[in-house]
């Protein structure tokens, strides 16, 4: 480096940016894996469905999704839909852009879970006289996501970390702090440092919390003890 | 407004695509040798390399595509260094690339039943011969479907070299709105195009995970059949 001296003094100086970047990068990816992860398994159960259009529909919403960029995604719902009249506001078309892109994945990893669910089950479940909605929600639903639960965790960690292309559209999260504090103080190289790393830290705690969760969720997990 | 769309917008997003595929290309072909050299060092059983390996792995995994983007793009400049936009994006892509590449094929390398180590061991091959050998040739055919659907994020993740002012398929399309105010029109075709880039990729990963599941269910599905 020619003479070059990394200065994280000015940077650092700014922390409550960079605290309050964080805190919406936080808002923004759990309202979007709680909702996302209720379209992907709504979406899932559609996809398994034998009403044809409805799983045709569901397959080319996953389809439409999953082989476009977010970027895009998220320029269409805000410049496009702004454009066709429906002024809405950068965060609500972040949120809606992320929505639909992890609710897409989602279906897709919550649809090879329950289709790994033993078909016995299902059919005992329906001799018992459950019916279809009953069926999924206490034989089908629990199994699949515990299945399907490491997949999900790293898809939901994928998220958090692609909210960060959220900041081109306006919306005041850690990398557009991380935009706004290199142009104050020039030092663009460490404020992205500074950010990185409280990236890395947010996507641990969020692997942590993940897991924290399927302890309580899949109580038979815990009850065992040896399924990680 | 700066008038309709026309044929001349449609060739200049063309053009972007073209950049779009060349881009993934370079971040594939870079990240694939260092995935390569990642996957090799995570199953190492020199700890020299596996450490730093991990934590490359467990760094890159953590931070997003676009920080990384960021910090090349500004790391570059901080060198001195004053090259064209490409550079940057595929080193940034490569670096990327290379984590998840390497994490993908780790996995792959590791669920070769053990046995095939132990028998190679028996025909008296040493440690590389046995990677060369009897490994990798079953690991590469378990690497080939979910090595696919990489591609496809690939493709997709260059999207973001147009924040960093690289001319591809994204940035073409936003120099295009920008002339002639169309968002939906405008992204709804870049969206199409980016769309036929990816959709035979992914049918095609899809394709390879059913045929390589028929020859590995066959069996366990025999053995739990009811009696």
């Amino acid at each position: 480096m020619m003479g070059y001296k990394l200065e994280f003094a000015d940077v650092l100086a700014q922390w409550p940016l960079f605290v309050q970047g964080a805190w919406m990068t936080i808002q923004l990816s759990a309202l979007a894996v709680v909702l996302g992860f209720t379209i992907g398994t709504l979406c899932a159960i559609g996809r398994r469905s034998r009403y044809r259009l409805l799983s045709f529909a569901c397959g080319t919403y996953v389809e439409a999704v999953r082989n476009t960029p977010l970027l895009i995604q998220i320029f269409i719902v805000f410049f496009g839909l702004s454009s066709a009249g429906f002024k809405i506001p950068a965060f609500a078309a972040a949120l809606v852009a992320l929505v639909l892109n992890v609710g897409a994945y989602t279906c897709e990893i919550m649809r090879a879970g329950m289709d790994a669910v033993h078909k016995g089950q299902i059919e005992a479940a329906e001799c018992l006289g459950l019916r279809r909605a009953q069926v999924y929600w206490h034989v089908i639903l629990r199994p699949a996501m515990e299945k399907v639960d490491p997949a999900l965790t790293s898809q939901f960690v994928l998220l958090m970390l692609a909210s960060s292309i959220t900041s081109q559209i306006g919306v005041e999260e850690l990398t557009a702090v991380a935009n706004r504090v290199q142009s104050d103080t020039y030092r663009s190289f460490e404020s992205f440092i500074v950010v990185a790393v409280i990236y890395i830290v947010l996507s641990w705690m969020m692997r942590g919390g993940l897991w924290a969760i399927g302890q309580v969720v899949f109580t038979r997990r815990r009850k065992l003890g040896t399924l990680a | 407004m700066g008038g309709a769309f026309n044929v001349n917008h449609f060739n200049f997003m063309l053009t972007g695509a073209v950049w779009t595929v060349g881009l993934s290309l370079i971040a594939f072909a870079g990240g694939g040798l260092l995935g390569f050299a990642i996957a090799l060092a995570r199953v190492s059983r020199n700890r020299l390399l596996r450490w730093p390996a991990t934590v490359y792995v467990q760094l890159v995994q953590g931070t997003p595509l676009l920080i990384v983007m960021f910090l090349c793009y500004f790391g570059l400049a901080m060198l001195g260094l004053n090259l064209p936009a490409i550079v940057a994006a595929g080193l940034s892509m490569t670096i990327y690339v290379g984590a998840y590449a390497g994490e993908i094929w780790r996995g792959c390398i590791q669920s070769v039943p053990r046995t095939q180590w132990e028998a190679a061991e028996c025909l008296a091959l040493r440690r590389w011969q046995r990677m060369r050998l009897v490994i990798l040739p079953q690991a590469a055919r378990i690497a080939t479907p979910p090595t696919v659907g990489l591609m496809v994020q690939v493709v997709k993740n260059t999207s973001l070299a147009s924040i960093v002012g690289f001319v591809e398929l994204t940035r073409a399309g936003q120099l295009v709105n920008n002339s002639i105010v169309a968002p939906l029109l405008v992204y709804m075709l870049v969206a199409g195009i980016y769309f036929a880039l990816c959709f035979p990729l992914s049918w095609w990963s899809r394709k390879l995970e059913v045929r390589l599941n028929f020859a590995h269910r066959r069996q366990p599905d025999l053995a739990f059949a009811p009696a």
